[in-house]
């Protein structure tokens, strides 16, 4: 009833006057949003492009210097640091901050008690600001007093130097990252297991499949949509990895966790040299969104 | 009528966050014992060598979790109270020689703590009016309003999905230090929180796909009597849109509060700072002490927020239609 006089009205002389007020309206309820996104995102991400063509500081007029910018920060020696050390950061993250998730998930998945706490702790961290999760690993870190040492001690391992050697600092800073964020990991693959149908598993069991022939055969097939899902994400999360080295280590001990994303900063606020920050935001981007590109894709198709 | 009407978007919602009501049903369905079962099957638990081998992980997964998860904020907690001479005793002590809370009021005056939380404050509150108010209406306004380069619009906003923060960090920070067109410096004011705040993709993603699912003879009843679209908006989208405005609400205001680049390069006065900033930029010349006690002030809001709206935040969690 009501939809049918809604359509004789559309059909009257006013029709178009109406459609004007109408999309009028619309503009009107979209301006606040388009404004913001015009200012923060969609400017920004057309001057990322031209940024890293110019030469920007705030004192003389900008101007073009062509690939200038791309040369000054290839030339730049920690500039492979910075690249290999993402990958290695996005590698050592992947293998603990993934598979870790999802095994905490299998197996809270089969317990039937205190569940709800284990959840609510594992998801607690997660709550923290990042940078009070990684100031407090820094006080952990600390090489005399740290709560890390000490517990080595206890156990009669010899202390370990931490964010002060070339070859812990690294991962060091991919345990603070995995400690903080894992709870999202487990709680995500929580959500799909449970929705893995019984009757699998039991045929499985009849057929006389072991538990991790079942998990190989059944829990693993079952989610992987969302593991997909859940390593594309990540990958994009972790390549970005800015406050542990800021907060941590500044980028040392000689390159030893500098970052890309750390080193765009530096470009930009400690030298002063936004084009290059630009440039390699640039880079960045393009190897980002080829992730992102294709993480917008299988989301998409599950829903 | 309103009945089937308003059952039907609660319904369509159910990944995202179920209303009250919803809720306790939902969980019926999911109650474990009888239709539940993982890889283990309820038999093997019930025999004798089950029950030991499932009790033994039982116990080494909670004791596990509570030290990896529980222990270090226990450590926390109870380091910010030893003197700096406890701090590096070896052995540490488990518990504190004293119990000595002045350490928290001494971390609350040295670093100006009450400044940067009231700061936070106002960037999470601002943040989340302008995120509501202007993601609310664009995603009315592209779901129901339906105007011409409706479908363009909404490609645009959801490529800012595709394009990471940390990558376009050096051209908005140049967008903050001179608005284009306008030329205005927003540097250490908190609209150079709130408005980036609101240019967020996925929000709109989320409130449109529910709008979406709002059945259109609702409206159009209400446009036949006479209503407008901005009285529509509040008096008929809105009361059936509260599970997914809670979720929206929750996570604008977690980010703003978790958030460190961005409030470190737009907010370098240190009468400006948010909390998170503040404390870092103060963490090098603070006693050990003080400084993790500043760090435990710093997480008792967000530990808070978390015990208190728990059910939200796991809805939002799951809420990016990441349902198995």
């Amino acid at each position: 009833m009501t939809t049918l006089s809604a359509k004789d009205r559309r059909q009257h002389p006013g029709a178009l006057r109406r459609s004007v007020s109408r999309n009028l309206t619309a503009y009107g309820f979209l301006s606040g949003a388009l404004i913001c996104f015009a200012f923060f995102s969609w400017i920004p991400m057309v001057r990322e492009f031209i940024l890293s063509f110019q030469k920007t500081n705030f004192v003389n007029s900008t101007e073009w210097v062509g690939l200038e910018n791309f040369r000054t920060v290839l030339d730049d020696p920690a500039f492979i640091s910075a690249w290999v050390n993402t990958a290695i950061f996005t590698l050592l993250a992947l293998v603990f901050g993934y598979i870790v998730p999802f095994v905490f998930a299998v197996v809270l998945n089969e317990l039937r008690h205190a569940q709800g706490y284990l959840r609510l702790i594992v998801y607690l961290p997660v709550m923290l600001p990042p940078a009070v999760a990684v100031l407090l690993f820094k006080w952990f870190y600390d090489p005399g007093a740290g709560l890390f040492n000490q517990a080595l001690g206890v156990v009669g391992i010899p202390p370990l130097s931490w964010l002060d050697s070339t070859t812990t600092a690294l991962p060091s800073l991919v345990i603070v990252s995995t400690w903080m964020n894992l709870g999202t990991g487990t709680l995500i693959y929580l959500a799909a297991l449970q929705s893995i149908p019984s009757e699998l598993y039991e045929a499985a069991e009849l057929d006389g499949a072991g538990l991790f022939k079942r998990v190989w055969h059944i829990t693993i097939p079952q989610t992987r949509l969302i593991l997909l899902v859940m390593l594309l994400l990540q990958i994009v999360a972790t390549m970005q990895v800015f406050i542990e080295p800021f907060l941590l280590t500044g980028g040392g001990p000689e390159n030893a966790t500098v970052t890309v994303a750390y080193l765009m900063y530096q470009y930009a606020f400690s030298f002063g040299n936004f084009g290059g920050g630009g440039a390699l935001g640039l880079m960045l981007m393009l190897v980002l969104i080829v992730f992102s590109a294709f993480y917008l894709r299988v989301s998409r198709d599950r829903t | 009528m309103s009945q089937s009407t308003v059952q039907r978007p609660a319904r369509a919602v159910k990944d995202s966050a179920p209303p009250p009501k919803h809720a306790r049903r939902r969980r019926k369905t999911k109650e474990r014992p009888q239709q539940f079962r993982g890889l283990v099957s309820p038999h093997t638990l019930t025999t004798p060598r089950g029950k030991i081998v499932y009790w033994t992980v039982l116990t080494f997964v909670v004791v596990g979790f509570t030290l990896a998860f529980v222990f270090p904020l226990y450590w926390m907690v109870t380091g910010a109270m030893k003197s700096p001479d406890e701090l590096v005793a070896v052995p540490p002590s488990f518990f504190p020689e004293e119990l000595n809370f002045a350490v928290y009021a001494e971390a609350w005056d040295l670093l100006d703590l009450g400044t940067f939380l009231k700061n936070t404050l106002i960037y999470a509150a601002g943040a989340w009016f302008f995120t509501l108010t202007f993601d609310v209406a664009a995603a009315y306004a592209l779901s129901k309003l339906r105007p011409v380069f409706g479908k363009v619009v909404l490609a645009l906003v959801l490529s800012t999905l595709m394009i990471p923060p940390m990558v376009i960090l050096l051209p908005a920070y140049l967008s903050v230090v001179e608005l284009p067109i306008f030329g205005w410096n927003l540097l250490n004011t908190p609209w150079a929180i709130w408005l980036p705040a609101a240019a967020n993709g996925f929000f709109i993603f989320l409130l449109k796909r529910f709008f979406d699912s709002i059945p259109r003879e609702l409206l159009e009843a209400a446009q036949i009597d006479g209503a407008s679209p901005m009285r529509i908006l509040w008096s008929v989208v809105l009361p059936v849109s509260r599970p997914i405005l809670g979720v929206v609400s929750i996570l604008a205001v977690v980010n703003v509060w978790k958030d460190f680049v961005w409030p470190l390069l737009v907010l370098p006065d240190s009468e400006k700072m948010s909390i998170s900033v503040g404390i870092s930029s103060l963490s090098a010349q603070m006693p050990q002490n003080v400084l993790i006690a500043a760090l435990v002030i710093a997480s008792i809001p967000a530990i808070l927020v978390f015990l208190v709206f728990q059910r939200s935040i796991m809805a939002g969690l799951t809420a990016g239609s990441l349902k198995g």
